[in-house]
């Protein structure tokens, strides 16, 4: 178990960076955890990020082909805007888990 | 018994990251089959080196041109006879009746679609938006009498073994053969 002290919190996080409680997710957290990977967050990130947290609220599993027919990005949109492996990185901004997908 | 009857979870598991191995930057996965299961089998591949940050060239010969076809792509099939693990103890005679085959790949698609597993097309369009890149072999296509027109537009282009190779440059790349 590791943790993020972000703010004075302690956000408990797994071995590769992934949030233990999307609860504890925060949108200043997100900027944090985003330029880390290199990535200045705008609105458009951020529509797709909540969308992210939305879906796996509601426990659909989360695949590139599903955001792409999201309505928010295209695919090509997606790998542009969270590049270097566009499904994993979004996700751990979002502060939601690693996604179980192959496509 | 109710809890063996339910769905099993895919977990995902916690990969320690090891900087000073060598990753694998890039992947060429050449398809040379035009079975249902060995095209899907290089597209999640190739599909699947994008979705890691990696680079990915797919090139497809022979039969595999059947898949980068206009007009056969999302009609592939998955073969009923001579392979063994389908059906196991189903005899050859009846794998090989009239319209079993088509049946079979039905089945299959349908299974995929549950999945949500894209068609062929959609497939490949996904590969290219992720900059993913698709080449039909030269050789193969002369030999089919197939042309650039002929293939689905992100094919980019028809190139020789040779340029097939120098799409495999560089440090950290695999070649992948089906």
């Amino acid at each position: 178990m590791e943790t993020l002290t972000y703010n004075g919190t302690q956000i408990e996080v797994n071995t590769e960076g992934y949030l233990k409680d999307m609860n504890q997710w925060t949108p200043e957290l997100a900027r944090t955890m985003a330029s880390q990977e290199g990535i200045d967050l705008t609105e458009k990130h951020f529509d797709v990020l909540n969308w992210l947290r939305t879906k796996q609220a509601e426990g659909t599993a989360l695949s590139i082909r599903k955001i792409g027919n999201s309505g928010l990005v295209d695919i090509k949109q997606f790998y542009a805007l969270f590049p270097g492996g566009p499904l994993k990185i979004s996700s751990k901004i979002a502060g939601i888990p690693k996604p179980a997908s192959c496509i | 018994m109710q809890e063996i009857l339910e769905r099993p979870t895919t977990k995902v598991a916690e990969v320690p990251v090891d900087k000073n191995k060598g990753k694998v930057k890039k992947v060429l996965i050449i398809c040379s089959k035009g079975k249902l299961e060995d095209v899907y089998a290089a597209l999640v591949m190739a599909n699947g080196a994008l979705m890691e940050g990696m680079q990915a060239k797919m090139f497809f010969t022979f039969f595999g041109l059947e898949a980068i076809t206009k007009k056969n792509a999302d009609h592939l099939h998955t073969a009923t006879v001579g392979n063994p693990a389908f059906m196991p103890g189903m005899p050859t005679v009846v794998a090989g009746l009239p319209g079993f085959e088509a049946f079979a790949s039905y089945m299959m698609k349908k299974e995929m679609d549950k999945l949500d597993i894209p068609h062929v097309t959609e497939f490949l369009q996904m590969i290219e938006a992720g900059g993913g890149e698709i080449y039909a072999c030269k050789l193969a296509a002369d030999m089919f009498h197939l042309k650039k027109e002929d293939f689905v537009d992100e094919v980019k282009e028809i190139i020789t073994v040779g340029d097939m190779y120098a799409l495999a440059e560089g440090e950290g790349t695999q070649i992948i053969f089906i």
